[in-house]
Parts: structure tokens; C-alpha cells; sequence
């Protein structure tokens, strides 16, 4: 069966990906991605897009639904790597992937991560912020 | 006018990385900048999976053609599936039968200079696709 390598870097999972995904290699990726969170309590998701040359509206979707996801489990997604002809097509084809997090290359994708998982810390209980 | 053509089976979702892969070749010949060749393998894609979940299989015949000193890249789909019951439905952003995003039919013409498409309940549809350098 074919399946993405997801690698554990530290509270991070990375996913490189590599190859000219089908549907199916996409759909096992989020079921092994939302695994792999519980498994590893990783606080954080780094999708590596840079190999790929197109992303449609199933990747998008797939993309969207990995960020979702996650954030449920409490794990943040960030997308890195976006080529930029990526971007201008994917706009053009009407998805702009709403609630998905990006950063240009996964150094600033992890500092992302970093950065919001101190702000959670930080953050006053709720209820306790006054208004 | 046609100069190059070919046609490639599309039956499961495996073929639509294939369709991917041939699309990219045949654009990079035709000397499609980058971009281009982005959009028309992005609009590839959205049509050749709909061929697989709408259509239940059917082809795709690449061409690259020729107008003046203008070169391009001109896709056909083809599918004899149901057919669409109602063309301007289908081709609003949103509006879906088959659980996606409902982009792929909108979406692939945005992304094309030319799109065409025929479609007839009961007998199939016919989308062409051009994109120009």
C-alpha cells in the first residue's frame, strides 16, 4: 500500500511530500496524519508541498481537511513551500484554502509553529480576559 | 491545426496522474510558460477526475495546435456517461452531485483561454479544453 512518510520532529510531525499524489495516496495521508497526532501528541502538522507542481481541488480539499482535522485534535497545520505558479492557479481555480496556515519554507513554517504554541501558553484561561 | 496528438484511456483515479504527467510533457513542448503549464495540469486534473466520478471513465485526446505563430495545448474529454441534466448548474462555482468542492468544471474553465462543452442526458459530454502560449 502506498503511504507518505511522516517523520516526528521533536512535538512536530513533518510530511515531505514527493510524489504526484493520487486521490487515494492523499485520502491515506490524513487518515495516517490524525493517527499519528494522538499517537504522538505532536502539537503541530508541516506539510512540505514544495515537490508538487499542481495542487487541485482535491488536494486543496485534502490540504483543508488535514488543517481541520488537527486543529481538532489540537495540533496546528502550517502548508510550506507553495511554488509560486501553485499559488496563482490555485486562486484562479476559486480555492484560496481558508483556515490553512502557510509559511514559504518549513524553517519559517517551524518558527511559525513555535511561535503559536508559546502564544498558547501565554494566553490568559478563558473566561479570565475580561472584555 | 493539430500538430502532435494523443490519447490516453481515463478510467480510475490512478489515470489522472498519468493524464497529469502527459499534459505536463505536451505543454513544455509547446513552450507554455510555467504558469500556463500550471494552469492547463491543474484543469486537466479537475476534468479527468470528474471523467472518473461523473462520467465513469472515458478519454482524453492531447493535441498540440497551431494558429499563425501562436502554439497551444488543446484538451478533449470525453466521457459517455449520464451526461449533465442542467450545463449552467453544473458550471457554478459550489454547485456539486459527487462530495467535492464544486470547482472542477468552473474552476478548469477560469484556468483555460478556451472552454467548450457538450453534453447530452443519457448519451455523455464533451469538454475541450485550449490554453495558448
Amino acid at each position: 500500500m502506498d503511504r507518505i512518510p511522516i517523520l516526528k520532529l521533536g512535538d512536530f510531525l513533518l510530511v515531505t511530500v514527493q510524489v504526484d499524489m493520487h486521490d487515494r495516496l492523499a485520502m491515506n495521508l490524513q487518515e495516517d496524519l490524525t493517527e499519528k497526532i494522538v499517537a504522538t501528541h505532536a502539537r503541530g502538522v508541516l506539510i512540505d508541498i514544495s515537490a508538487l507542481d499542481i495542487v487541485d481541488s482535491f488536494i486543496g480539499r485534502m490540504l483543508g481537511n488535514i488543517a481541520a482535522m488537527s486543529g481538532i485534535l489540537d495540533a496546528k497545520t502550517v502548508v510550506v513551500g507553495m511554488r509560486p505558479a501553485v499559488a496563482i492557479t490555485l486562486v484562479e481555480l476559486g480555492l484560496s484554502l481558508p483556515g490553512v496556515r502557510t509559511a514559504l519554507n518549513v524553517e519559517k513554517g517551524m518558527e511559525l509553529l513555535r511561535a503559536s504554541l508559546d502564544r498558547y501558553f501565554d494566553e490568559p484561561v478563558p473566561g479570565e480576559e475580561g472584555g | 491545426m493539430a500538430e502532435r496528438s494523443e490519447t490516453l484511456p481515463i478510467r480510475k483515479s490512478e489515470d489522472v496522474v498519468i493524464v497529469r504527467q502527459h499534459v505536463r510533457t505536451m505543454a513544455v513542448e509547446a513552450g507554455l510558460k510555467l504558469v500556463d503549464q500550471t494552469k492547463i495540469i491543474t484543469a486537466a486534473s479537475e476534468l479527468a477526475r470528474n471523467t472518473v466520478i461523473y462520467g465513469g471513465g472515458g478519454t482524453l485526446l492531447l493535441e498540440t495546435v497551431s494558429s499563425g505563430s501562436r502554439k497551444g495545448v488543446r484538451l478533449t474529454f470525453e466521457d459517455h456517461g449520464p451526461g449533465i441534466a442542467d450545463l449552467e448548474l453544473a458550471m457554478k462555482d459550489g454547485y456539486t452531485t459527487g462530495g467535492g468542492l464544486g470547482l472542477g468544471l468552473s474552476g478548469a474553465k477560469r484556468l483555460s483561454n478556451e472552454f467548450e462543452i457538450f453534453s447530452k442526458v443519457g448519451e455523455g459530454t464533451r469538454i475541450t479544453i485550449t490554453r495558448w502560449r
